[in-house]
């Protein structure tokens, strides 16, 4: 691991009291009458720009949080050894919020004024994100989320938060749904975590699914910590032409394995968000059962036959092999259908740096006006996943999407959507609150 | 000699606020915020320490007191726009009209009974919380709008977003919470309590109407742990169903037993320390609640009555 952990320099120390108490005597009680007065100057020019990793190292988020991490720390590398941006290194900061909202507000609290971070990225698991994002805001902080989440584009955050290197939930449901009505049939029930990142599949893929002539015959909502499902299934309506599911964690092999005791060799197309198996080997026996079915996946995991430069460069950069193994140990598999996402958001965030002339946190209002002025991402280096628009109103970047099959072992793109699949953006405008 | 000993008390705890008071001048903007949220769980563990460090009830429950005050401050000012003040005020009545009917179905039990008692209706408030998540959105929560931010009052304009402002408010219940918790345990009713922690079949004996006075604790502590909940949605803006899993009754008995329990101020030491063992610690390995683990067993090995216990029963046995 290359862990670039800051160890906290202002731990309540007698020093530091005694420090903060004599300089209080020196200042006077003028000075005295505004609390909180040993802040100190930022960091000149010639200092690192320090970005705040905020990261699910533990919690129900750690095996996404691990690759999240590898993949900051490539592309930091990247950054650096082409010159950091601006002239100054980059200098990664790492928090973990135990994939808890409670903690992640504290972790934000602790970047700004401890860390004292240019801006935080890396947040996955919504509610983490929604719990932490109204503290970004108020300590103005640019906050850039790598979640799924419809938090962002819904416009129930703030000016500082952006989604910058990942497609929301409602857009990629919306691209998906065409590809399930017309080729696996149309009446889908749902199983989905009665959980924060369920909740985006359960508001938006009815309507999607509705807008193509299908309809949601049943949506099943299961509790996070439900270890079984035997009594979910015979809730799935006989007439369910596709099941679709967005399971996660390790209980999601016990799904797989009672859903095919439930079944048996007849039973519906199976759609799955590839979020219930990310970080699970394809080849995992009880895994079976998912031959033939179909995933979505942001970016896929096995390279492709027409695989682009830029995948085989990024794949290298971030250490993984040509099946989503880690190079290292290929029992070790990479959640690379999202955490491409952290990556494309460390290279907007140098792009905006550079269009702001970003020199420190005083310039923090124009690092966010250039964010908001960009309007589309290239495929290339910088965003390997695809090219993407980007709103600079509702703050959130739309892509293209995978839809991949379960083919003797492993996945295979089928389908990759237009950029427009994902429907119509909405309508929220962040631009217009003040900065 | 008694006298001096109230003298005491009394001037302890005033110092203690005093001491709160002087350290935003002194904090680091970090331990500023951090502290803010500290006293806010401290009034929560404070609440805790009521009923199980008093009273010898152990609850396993509690934080569906804290989620009422959440949920019943923050779904009134996002729903209804309700103004600061007044969705305080809901909180807190959440709070009590909850923990009344808990106590009173609850109390029909006793010993481990009434802590599984108090873990399933805990539970059941969980699950409604997650039930209704059209209205609550359940785990991922809802962040409090705009006009949730500040008040007026008495012709005073109040910035939520302002640290100081944050942390002086915090401030205040929390000393509220002291005076309070200070006036019942030295008063007939907190003698009262601890005579049924100590011997509850006596305290019968003696002719005290035990279910009442239980009753009375179980409300007053929901109450005030209401109120913890309440302004923790306020001032932080966020409200989510994370708050009202079994975790957040775990950690209102742990800060109660690291700091003490049945004392004043054990509660308040409690959440700090166990607030910066998960900072620091954190800061060194991934493994952190490994490690906070391991300093809880030291405790309890070492000091089995909490800080503060272990203090006033070594050193200051004037120590309320």
């Amino acid at each position: 691991m290359t862990d670039k952990i800051i160890k906290p320099s202002s731990l309540i120390s007698r020093r530091t009291t005694l420090k903060g108490v004599g300089a209080a005597a020196g200042a006077g009680l003028i000075s005295a009458t505004a609390p909180g007065f040993v802040r100190y100057a930022q960091a000149q020019t010639s200092a690192p720009i320090k970005l705040g990793l905020e990261l699910h190292r533990t919690g129900i988020g750690a095996s996404y949080g691990r690759w999240y991490e590898r993949v900051a720390n490539a592309a930091v590398k990247i950054i650096n050894d082409e010159g950091g941006i601006n002239g100054r290194p980059v200098q990664l900061i790492v928090e973990d919020d135990g994939t808890d909202p409670k903690r992640g507000a504290e972790v934000i609290e602790k970047f700004a004024t401890q860390h004292k971070v240019d801006l935080v990225f890396g947040t996955l698991f919504s509610n983490v994100v929604v719990g932490a994002a109204p503290r970004a805001g108020e300590l103005k902080m640019p906050y850039l989320v790598v979640s799924e989440g419809t938090h962002v584009s819904s416009g129930s955050l703030n000016r500082y938060c952006f989604q910058p290197g990942i497609t929301d939930v409602r857009s990629q449901v919306t691209a998906m749904a065409p590809f399930m009505t017309k080729n696996l049939g149309k009446k889908v029930t749902m199983m989905f975590p009665d959980y924060a990142f369920g909740y985006d599949h359960r508001d938006n893929l009815p309507a999607a699914i509705k807008a193509q002539g299908g309809e949601v015959v049943e949506m099943i909502a299961v509790p996070p910590t439900e270890t079984s499902f035997t009594r979910y299934l015979p809730r799935i309506p006989a007439n369910t032409d596709v099941l679709y599911h967005v399971m996660v964690g390790p209980s999601v092999l016990t799904f797989v394995t009672e859903l095919g005791e439930f079944y048996g060799s007849q039973h519906p197309a199976i759609f799955g968000f590839i979020d219930s198996i990310e970080a699970v080997d394809l080849k995992t026996p009880q895994l079976d059962f998912l031959e033939g079915s179909y995933f979505w996946e942001g970016n896929p995991r096995y390279a492709q036959k027409d695989q682009s430069q830029w995948d085989k460069l990024y794949r290298a950069a971030v250490g993984v092999d040509d099946t989503g193994a880690s190079v290292h140990d290929p029992k070790d598999i990479s959640t690379y259908a999202h955490m491409y996402g952290v990556w494309e958001t460390l290279f907007v965030i140098k792009q905006a740096m550079q269009k702001a002339g970003y020199q420190g946190p005083q310039d923090k209002a124009k690092f966010i006006e250039a964010l908001e002025s960009f309007d589309k991402f290239e495929e290339g280096r910088d965003h390997p996943q695809g090219d993407k628009i980007f709103n600079g109103k509702n703050h959130q970047a739309y892509g293209h999407q995978n839809i991949s099959k379960v083919e003797s072992g492993r996945l295979n793109v089928v389908h990759r959507t237009a950029i427009e699949d994902g429907g119509p953006q909405t309508t929220a405008d962040y631009t217009k609150m003040a900065l | 000699m008694i006298q001096s000993r109230q003298s005491a008390v009394i001037i302890l705890h005033i110092a203690a606020i005093l001491l709160l008071f002087v350290l935003q001048f002194v904090l680091p903007d970090y331990h500023q915020l951090a502290m803010t949220r500290v006293m806010v769980l401290a009034i929560f563990a404070m609440g805790y320490n009521m009923l199980f460090g008093y009273t010898g009830l152990l609850s396993l429950g509690h934080a569906m007191f804290f989620a009422a005050g959440l949920y019943g401050a923050g779904l009134t000012a996002y729903y209804f726009g309700w103004s600061v003040p007044v969705a305080f005020v809901a909180g807190i009545g959440s709070g009590f009209v909850l923990s009344l009917v808990i106590g009173l179905v609850s109390l029909r039990t006793s010993g481990v009974a009434f802590m599984i008692v108090t873990m399933m209706f805990a539970q059941v408030a969980y699950l409604t919380t997650t039930y209704f998540t059209d209205y609550t959105r359940g785990e991922e929560g809802l962040v409090l709008p705009q006009a949730a931010r500040s008040f007026d009052l008495l012709g005073v304009h109040f910035d939520l977003t302002s640290a100081v402002l944050r942390y002086n408010l915090s401030l205040v219940l929390l000393a509220a919470t002291v005076a309070i918790t200070l006036l019942i345990v030295r008063g007939p009713l907190g003698r009262a309590l601890v005579a049924i922690r100590e011997n509850e079949p006596r305290t019968v004996m003696l002719g005290y109407d035990t279910f009442r006075l239980k009753l009375m604790a179980v409300t007053l502590s929901g109450t005030i742990s209401a109120m913890a909940g309440a302004t923790y949605a306020l001032l932080f803006a966020y409200i989510g169903a994370g708050f009202a899993t079994i975790q957040y009754s775990i950690e209102a008995l742990l800060f109660t037993l690291l700091g003490g329990a049945g004392t004043v101020l054990g509660p308040l030491v409690g959440t700090a320390a166990m607030f910066y063992l998960i900072d620091i610690a954190s800061s060194y390995t991934v493994a952190y609640m490994l490690a906070v683990g391991i300093a809880l067993v030291l405790l309890v090995l070492f000091f089995p009555k909490g800080i503060l216990g272990t203090i006033r029963e070594r050193w200051l046995p004037w120590l309320p």
